[in-house]
């Protein structure tokens, strides 16, 4: 859609000719001023974790290490069970029915974003970890350490039937996790155009 | 009045408006008003019954203006249902009070998962890395230096209209309450393949992470295309930066995406082969469909329309009497082509005019001129974009998606109006 990069230079280089003097003129064209990035500077920045592994951080942390955190960090918001909210729900399926959970459709009527679950949505461990480091607790984002949220997304697994209470969740083997909403995923993109 | 000669377009009195604007009929009665009420008093002054701020010095003007304080009461509101924790707000923007295309800057709707940042643009960077031949990354002062474009495009959550998706009865809402997260606006910036073509983009690249500087750090995962197409760096709304709660000091701008994608506080590019299923790309911003599957990364905002005057909980004053009826149509995918409007619950139908701009992935304002009975009636607005995309009836749409599932509403709207004038949202 804008195709004027090389207008750009091409004004650049007339005023490089000399037929406009201002040297203000001259900065408002310009098109490379990105400094370069170091290595060091890159991994300092890139916390995102994919679900191939990639970027996961060494540590680990166990089921009841995470329960004790989150009996002190989270319950607060998201509930004993990880399914009372009022913050998003991290345990359970998705819809309007949760047979655990009979008030739960009164609960909806306050908190319809509730309906739906980590656990039954999220196709990927990875997001828990990725998601925890980065944002929670809501009240202090990014203050947890490695092996506080791999202690974490560990409990949230385990409340959500998916690991053995024995398991100790590091870089290996939280890719062995396998989630209910990987199986259930179809893609919008690349789009279809129109009938 | 020459009211013979306007011509019914449709059943529930809408009307041609070219015939009904050569009648003369909304202006001949103002008219007939004027000729007869020129009292002859207080001869040799004028009339110091005049309003009183026609006989004082006015005020001075201020360094930002203001609306007129008897406009106040024109504000956003904040949504109930979000999640009670403090940093996650919804707020709506009253578009039955606007007009044209354009939301004032304060009245922009904003959604912020994890609060507002109070970023200092002097320390605020912006990274680009992963699959490029260069890394680099740009500070403000450089960011502005780069040559910008101004494009008008409209920005939807794609939660708008929720409650008509999922709730089984129809909500007595207003439409601030039911549409309240669509927004219009000028943005000026940076085409963000300037910046892309600087660090080079390696051949098997086919998706970026892009993040903001937020609390929850927040992204998502955006095809490559699409931001070497008509993406921009965002960096003024409406003529002025940006306002925090639109992503001061930049913002990623995606014309036609879901608003969730539109990265705010944008500070980091990660140019990939695949994409990162982020938090909101895994949960929240999915969509499940009636099939049970789980429907990802269904970018643009469907074609939609709502008629925003007269809209739910309003009263038409006037029993019989003339309206415009006016409102705002859009499509994710390009420009509006028509928008038809009902006013007897869908049997009949009549094109409504296109007022003003009509530009690809903008609001569209559309009016159509209506003669009320005094019966009870129900409107509706239908808008068909420039690929033929025409919006669905709620019963449609429905069909398609679980009964729980709320994101990418945009069935046909419906407006009860009783015999006493009062809208009310409806199902038909």
């Amino acid at each position: 859609m804008f195709d004027k990069p090389l207008d750009i230079f091409g004004f650049g280089l007339l005023l490089l000719g000399g037929l406009f003097s201002s040297s203000l003129l001259a900065k408002t064209t310009v098109t490379n001023l990105g400094v370069p990035l170091s290595q060091m500077d890159i991994r300092k920045h890139a916390i995102t974790i994919f679900p191939d592994g990639t970027n996961l951080p060494a540590g680990q942390g166990s089921v009841h290490q995470g329960k004790t955190l989150y009996q002190n960090t989270c319950m607060n918001c998201h509930g004993v069970k990880g399914i009372e909210g009022p913050a998003a729900r991290l345990v359970g399926s998705d819809g309007w029915f949760s047979f655990s959970d009979p008030l739960r459709i009164l609960r909806i009527d306050k908190h319809p974003v509730l309906l739906i679950s980590v656990g039954a949505l999220w196709p990927y461990a990875t997001t828990i970890f990725d998601y925890t480091r980065r944002a929670m607790p809501h009240f202090a984002p990014k203050s947890l350490n490695n092996n506080e949220v791999y202690a974490l997304t560990a409990y949230i697994l385990y409340l959500n039937g998916l690991i053995d209470q024995e398991l100790i969740l590091d870089k290996q083997s939280i890719r062995t996790v396998s989630m209910p909403g990987k199986d259930r995923s179809v893609l919008a993109w690349p789009e279809t155009p129109p009938k | 009045m020459k009211t013979k000669f306007i011509k019914h377009i449709s059943a529930g009195g809408l009307l041609d408006r070219r015939s009904f604007l050569l009648s003369g009929f909304a202006f001949s009665s103002a008219y007939s008003l004027s000729a007869i009420s020129a009292p002859e008093t207080n001869p040799g002054r004028i009339d110091t019954d005049l309003p009183v701020w026609t006989r004082v010095p006015g005020h001075n003007d201020t360094q930002y203006g203001q609306p007129s304080g008897y406009e106040t009461h024109i504000q956003r509101i904040q949504a109930q249902s979000a999640p009670e924790t403090s940093m996650f707000s919804i707020w709506h923007t009253p578009i039955q009070n606007q007009r044209g295309i354009i939301t004032p800057n304060g009245l922009h709707f904003s959604v912020n998962h994890n609060g507002i940042p109070k970023i200092d643009p002097q320390y605020h960077t912006l990274r680009i890395h992963g699959l490029v031949d260069r890394p680099l990354k740009f500070d403000m002062e450089s960011i502005l230096r780069y040559p910008m474009v101004s494009v008008i495009h409209f920005l939807e959550c794609a939660g708008n209209t929720a409650p008509n998706a999922v709730s089984l009865t129809a909500l007595d809402q207003s439409c601030q309450e039911l549409y309240g997260q669509i927004s219009g606006a000028e943005w000026s910036g940076i085409p963000l393949k300037y910046l892309l073509q600087e660090v080079g983009i390696k051949p098997k690249a086919k998706w970026v992470i892009v993040e903001g500087a937020d609390g929850g750090s927040h992204s998502r995962s955006i095809p490559i295309e699409k931001l070497m197409d008509d993406a921009i760096i965002a960096l003024y709304q409406n003529g002025e930066r940006l306002r925090p709660s639109q992503g001061y000091p930049m913002r990623l701008l995606l014309p036609g995406w879901e608003g969730n994608t539109n990265i705010k506080w944008l500070s980091r590019l990660e140019v990939t082969e695949a994409p990162a299923y982020t938090k909101d790309e895994s949960g929240l911003y999915s969509d499940i469909l009636d099939s049970g599957e789980i429907q990802r990364f269904s970018f643009p905002m469907e074609v939609k329309s709502v008629i925003t005057h007269p809209s739910g909980k309003q009263t038409l004053p006037d029993k019989k009497g003339f309206y415009e009826i006016s409102g705002l149509a859009w499509s994710g995918h390009g420009k509006i082509k028509q928008v038809e409007v009902s006013a007897d619950a869908g049997k009949t139908w009549a094109k409504a005019h296109l007022e003003g701009l009509v530009l690809p992935k903008s609001l569209t304002r559309f009016t159509i001129p209506w003669q009320w009975n005094g019966t009870a009636t129900t409107l509706l607005s239908r808008a068909t974009d420039e690929y033929g995309r025409i919006q669905p009836t709620r019963d449609q749409w429905r069909e398609r998606y679980a009964s729980y599932s709320f994101n990418h509403y945009n069935g046909i709207q419906a407006w009860y109006i009783n015999k006493n004038g009062r809208v009310e949202n409806t199902y038909v």
